[in-house]
């Protein structure tokens, strides 16, 4: 997989965080997902269509997206609830929106599908691809979620 | 500052309508009307007077370009200002969205400021 892929991924996560919740997201360090459970408690899903094919999900633990959704709506969320889950939909359609328009500029031009998003403990996450996957882990104040990004040519 | 407008919000996420009615409330904004995608907006927009479209793009039923098209195609609506906030940033997506008659363009994640300022330019 082209690394050029994982920093619009990166950038994109920090960015859309700060503005829409004012929360800073710290960047760890990337490795290989060798399998298809969460790390997180709620996981957006996207696939990426377009002249590379690949599919990206930001995984939330619970604590981490009920403190980013109740900056969100400006009112303490304390449940994991379908608020919850569609705000973690919304969230990571931004990311994918905003990596794609970074990923234009490398000459890569992609569709995004409509997000799904999955909540649980342990639920799996499937990506479109064969190919290996990267996971970004991400800190914040209140907890951590990670994302994941595969892409093949 | 109030400001005494009806606003159709149409977006098929909830919490995105939520964040956007939120941020309209906190500029002075206070009369709105909600709708989960281009077909029930339509139908709405028959329905009720609406002095302002703030639409997503991707949707599903009819997405906000479909949705841009057909109220800029009709004679009863066409006049209505109507504003894309969407997480479709890329050239080619904004250039349709100007040539079907958008009269102004936001890319998700957005502040206030950013609303606020394509706001008094399409309200003038």
């Amino acid at each position: 997989m082209d690394v050029r892929y994982i920093n619009p991924f990166i950038e994109s996560t920090v960015h859309v965080l700060k503005t829409m919740s004012s929360i800073t997201a710290r960047v760890g360090k990337p490795y290989l997902k060798k399998n298809e459970v969460a790390t997180g408690d709620v996981s957006g899903i996207i696939g990426l269509i377009g002249d590379v094919k690949g599919s990206i999900s930001v995984s939330f633990k619970e604590e981490c997206i009920l403190s980013i959704v109740s900056n969100m709506f400006g009112e303490t969320m304390t449940v994991l609830n379908d608020e919850v889950k569609d705000a973690a939909g919304e969230i990571s359609n931004m990311i994918s929106g905003q990596a794609r328009q970074k990923l234009e500029i490398i000459g890569r031009n992609l569709k995004a599908s409509i997000p799904i998003v999955i909540m649980g403990k342990d639920h799996t996450i499937s990506h479109i691809t064969k190919d290996k996957i990267i996971a970004i882990p991400f800190m914040t104040d209140n907890g951590e979620f990670t994302i994941e990004v595969s892409f093949e040519e | 500052m109030e400001f005494n407008i009806t606003i159709l919000i149409v977006d098929d996420f909830e919490s995105m309508r939520r964040i956007v009615k939120g941020t309209l409330k906190s500029i002075g904004f206070s009369n709105f009307i909600e709708a989960e995608d281009g077909v029930i907006a339509m139908k709405k927009l028959e329905k009720e007077k609406v002095d302002l479209i703030i639409s997503d793009w991707i949707m599903p039923n009819m997405n906000g370009l479909d949705f841009l098209k057909a109220v800029k195609g009709n004679d009863k609506f066409k006049h209505i200002p109507f504003i894309m906030v969407t997480a479709e940033g890329q050239k080619g997506n904004v250039l349709e969205a100007i040539n079907a008659g958008v009269n102004n363009y936001i890319v998700k994640p957005f502040t206030t400021e950013t609303l606020r300022a394509k706001l008094q330019k399409v309200l003038g």
